[in-house]
């Protein structure tokens, strides 16, 4: 195993608890691409996951995304997942070049619980917001060349008792929404979707409709996002954030939403 | 120019093992064991936020004994070498066995090369898949490693806390009794009883859904174990 974090440093002071800042010292060609360059062609050929959104409701803050990664005009994936949970408390939606997103993910909930396990204690929910922010400023070079990352992040505050969610832009800008934000090409039509549609207090029925009817909205307008399908059963993702953790909704919920408004759309 | 007296290589590690036992039986205790769903770990610690036992991993937990200094440096290592092996590889390629090589490792290389050993003991454990997954690692302060079986008590009174186990221990104990049990034992050598606010237990649930087996059981959750 890796010899330089073992023998021990006994002349630190104060362990760093940062799992993006031991990589960057023990593993420095796992972060190497960071500072490469890429060719605009290259960048055209690259997988990009598209619309994702979130929105607070009364228990908390749910996010959601569909299921399209596109490479130009080529649709490369029908079932890419762009919705995570960061930690217990927690969830990431990533639109953007998917190679960086789905790796950007990876490092942001190691970051976490990194930090978790070394201190004994979960960062604040602004803590991890931050760190957030770090990690897409990081990916500025490769932003400035096409590939953008740009998430949104959900949690639960547990400090606040409320849930909280977060947008970014690709150079790090951090924002913090009190009602709806959606990211990524269908973001537009997204956004129009969930101003009519969002009030105060959605129940959690209510706040899953309303993300799905986003989500269809998004993909009739925008080609490169990906519509609900009932018969592939390729459905939305949802996670749900509440004072009792991030769980994803389950498939039967976001089809029953699904149901509901081509029912009412004929 | 400095005088440096010589001394026998014999003489110098057996002052170096004295020296480290010492300052390990001065310490309390920390039991390791087997129970139904998986391994526990059980120390007493007044201390409610200076932990001897901790997560390591998804499946691997730690647990020391000694100079809290010392083997809180070997929890933070042993986290950073785990974390970047999982991100690195996958997440199944941690392994208590590579850990624990390199807890040896490091331990050997501090107790021949440096100015002191280090004052600790420590425990690594690991669950995976059924029963015959879990292994605990007892690994000395001069970095000579056990493979344990079913229990291991290390720390203080180590040997009375292991004569004790051998009396009681019965394979797949439920987690209130193996809890129980546990701070029975813990207790015998002076014949006190230990309070709930003084326990510290984490456990490995080779049940739990959670991708992360480790728990911590907080006080109110032991004190209802002890209870029942």
């Amino acid at each position: 195993m890796t010899d330089h974090i073992l023998p021990l440093s006994g002349a630190s002071f104060g362990a760093n608890p940062s799992f993006v800042d031991l990589l960057r010292d023990a593993r420095p060609e796992a972060l190497a691409h960071l500072h490469q360059t890429v060719t605009a062609e290259a960048a055209a050929g690259v997988a990009h996951g598209t619309t994702v959104l979130g929105l607070i409701y009364a228990d908390g803050v749910l996010v959601a995304g569909d299921r399209r990664a596109t490479a130009g005009y080529t649709i490369a994936d029908e079932t890419m997942r762009k919705v995570f949970s960061a930690d217990d408390y927690s969830a990431i939606a990533i639109a953007g070049a998917a190679g960086m997103a789905v790796e950007m993910v990876r490092l942001f909930q190691l970051e976490l619980e990194h930090y978790e396990k070394l201190t004994g204690d979960r960062l604040s929910l602004e803590g991890k917001a931050n760190r957030l922010a770090q990690l897409i400023r990081q990916n500025f070079p490769l932003a400035m060349q096409g590939l953008v990352v740009v998430p949104l992040f959900g949690g639960f505050d547990e400090r606040r008792d409320a849930g909280r969610l977060f947008y970014y832009d690709a150079t790090g800008g951090r924002w913090e929404e009190d009602d709806y934000q959606a990211t990524g090409s269908g973001s537009q039509p997204a956004k129009n979707s969930l101003k009519k549609r969002w009030r105060e207090g959605l129940t959690r029925r209510e706040a899953i409709e309303v993300a799905v009817e986003a989500l269809l909205d998004a993909s009739e307008d925008d080609v490169a996002t990906g519509g609900p399908s009932v018969h592939r059963r390729i459905f939305p993702l949802a996670l749900a954030v509440t004072a009792s953790g991030a769980d994803e909704v389950p498939e039967a919920e976001v089809e029953a939403a699904v149901d509901a408004i081509l029912e009412v759309r004929g | 120019m400095s005088f440096m007296p010589y001394v026998a290589p014999e003489q110098m590690m057996k002052d170096r093992s004295e020296y480290a036992h010492k300052g390990i039986a001065r310490g309390r205790s920390v039991i390791g064991l087997e129970y139904g769903d998986g391994l526990l770990f059980i120390a007493e610690n007044p201390s409610a936020t200076l932990h001897k036992i901790s997560e390591i991993y998804d499946h691997i937990a730690f647990a020391g004994v000694g100079k809290y200094s010392e083997f809180e440096d070997l929890r933070i290592a042993g986290i950073r070498l785990a974390d970047l092996r999982g991100f690195s590889y996958g997440r199944e390629d941690v392994k208590a066995r590579d850990l624990a090589n390199a807890y040896s490792q490091a331990l050997s290389n501090i107790f021949t090369q440096q100015m002191k050993p280090y004052e600790v003991e420590i425990l690594v454990g690991e669950v995976d898949g059924d029963a015959s997954g879990t292994a605990i690692y007892h690994i000395l302060f001069d970095g000579s490693v056990t493979d344990e079986h079913e229990f291991v008590a290390i720390g203080g009174h180590a040997d009375d806390l292991m004569e004790s186990l051998r009396g009681r221990f019965t394979a797949g104990w439920d987690l209130a009794t193996a809890v129980k049990t546990a701070v029975e034992v813990l207790g015998s050598p002076e014949s006190r009883t230990i309070e709930a606010d003084a326990i510290e237990a984490g456990v490995l649930d080779r049940t739990r859904s959670h991708r992360r087996k480790f728990r911590r059981l907080e006080e109110p959750e032991i004190a209802g174990l002890l209870a029942g």
